[in-house]
């Protein structure tokens, strides 16, 4: 894993930024920033990225501290899911006449 | 909206590494399917310099752009027009951080573009060298070369790089309110007294042809544009959009009760477009080269802040590290 000022050798580290644009959905990625600490990267993800209102609450997170899936695994790793199609309702045969399914 | 999940750095170090047979099949397979390429995917190594020289071009351009405006703010003709420009320049500050962050993504460091930037290795748009001589500048600033930027940045929303179109989505939703408020603003002057129509139409006369010169050089004559359009990140050629911006903004230029300072600009029934002049290379090549009016002036001025600002990115950095240290000794003591 890398350090935590990833990416960054002289300069703060990077944070990812999450916005909840309104209550009832779930907080969205938008972007990313620097910052030299948290209240810091709470301020600055303010003034770039909800400069119109675009959000109710804000996360900010150590890019350093994701943990990711690989691209190069994207196939066996996502593979155990492929295989079970009767896990949609699509894979099921209604019979005619059967309301409410 | 950019996604630096590389936390293990593979996408910097990929670059030099002979590429799986299989990866270089699935980068060409996403690219044929009009797909997006994201950050840890592998990529041909010219797609990540062309990605980054484009997208840090871009990011400058966005913050040399503050510049030109920021010089009426204190001059600015009312409390309105102020808050209005003052938005602005902020917005064109925002723009350039959505897209350092992007090109970050491809594995360069923020400090060694702004290093690019301040020793000239890297270029920004040479519309900014141009001088802002008086209010109605503003206008025309907004409404032409915002205009132009427009026009070529939303075929960028859908580029095949996906943090460069996240970023260019959001980037155009603002831009329109860039774009309006200069329309505006030369509105207001073309309809005041024959002393402000004068000052519109000569910023308008000033700033028309080099917003032609902002889609580039001619199609026979761009280095770079095959192989963009060959990997999406050029959807159209940059005449076919010069034409496209000409043909907008002419009938706006109507509405605005000015003209357009080009003997030759006249509509093409069989064309179906505006026949226009002959842009002025030579002046834009000079521009390009450094020699344009106000080159040295926006470069030493962009130094100039970052030196200025050192002393806050200093001081932030010492209370953050003050904090974390008390954090950590207070996380022994308990």
């Amino acid at each position: 894993m890398s350090q935590p000022a990833e990416g960054s050798k002289r300069g703060w580290p990077l944070w990812e930024v999450f916005v909840r644009a309104r209550r009832g959905l779930a907080h969205q990625h938008v972007g990313s920033l620097h910052a030299p600490d948290a209240a810091m990267a709470l301020r600055n993800a303010r003034d770039v990225y909800t400069r119109r209102g675009e959000g109710v609450s804000i996360w900010v997170v150590p890019s350093a501290a994701i943990v990711a899936t690989s691209p190069d695994e994207k196939d066996p790793f996502f593979d155990p899911a492929l295989d079970k199609a009767y896990r949609h309702p699509t894979f099921y045969d209604v019979p005619e006449g059967a309301k409410h399914l | 909206m950019y996604g630096h999940d590389d936390t293990g750095g593979a996408s910097g170090g990929a670059a030099n590494e002979a590429p799986p047979q299989d990866a270089e099949q699935r980068f060409d397979q996403l690219i044929a399917a009009d797909q997006r390429i994201e950050p840890r995917d592998w990529m041909p190594d010219a797609y990540r310099k062309t990605l980054i020289r484009q997208i840090a071009q871009h990011a400058h351009s966005e913050i040399i752009g503050m510049q030109p405006e920021g010089n009426w703010i204190t001059r600015a003709p009312s409390l309105r027009r102020k808050a209005i420009l003052i938005a602005k320049v902020q917005d064109e500050a925002g723009h350039g951080l959505y897209l350092y962050s992007a090109a970050e993504t491809l594995g360069v460091d923020r400090e060694e573009l702004l290093d690019m930037l301040h020793t000239g290795r890297q270029k920004y748009s040479s519309i900014f060298n141009y001088p802002t001589l008086n209010w109605a500048d503003v206008g025309a600033i907004g409404w032409l070369v915002d205009g132009a930027a427009i026009m070529n940045q939303i075929p960028l929303c859908r580029c095949s790089y996906g943090p460069y179109a996240r970023s260019m989505v959001r980037i155009c939703k603002e831009e329109s309110f860039h774009q309006r408020q200069g329309f505006e603003i030369l509105h207001t002057l073309s309809h005041g007294t024959p002393g402000q129509k004068a000052m519109a139409q000569d910023a308008v006369n000033r700033y028309w042809w080099p917003s032609l010169m902002m889609f580039g050089p001619p199609d026979e004559a761009s280095s770079h544009s095959a192989q963009s359009a060959a990997w999406g990140i050029k959807r159209f050629s940059n005449d076919e959009l010069r034409q496209r911006f000409v043909d907008m903004t002419v009938p706006q230029a109507e509405v605005l009760g000015l003209s357009l300072p080009d003997d030759e600009l006249r509509w093409n029934a069989e064309r179906d477009h505006y026949d226009f002049g002959a842009v002025d290379w030579d002046e834009f090549a000079r521009v390009i080269r450094g020699d344009g009016p106000c080159n040295a002036e926006r470069l030493r001025r962009r130094r100039e802040a970052h030196d200025d600002g050192a002393w806050v990115r200093e001081a932030a950095q010492a209370y953050a590290d003050k904090h974390a240290q008390s954090t950590r000794a207070e996380v022994r003591a308990s």
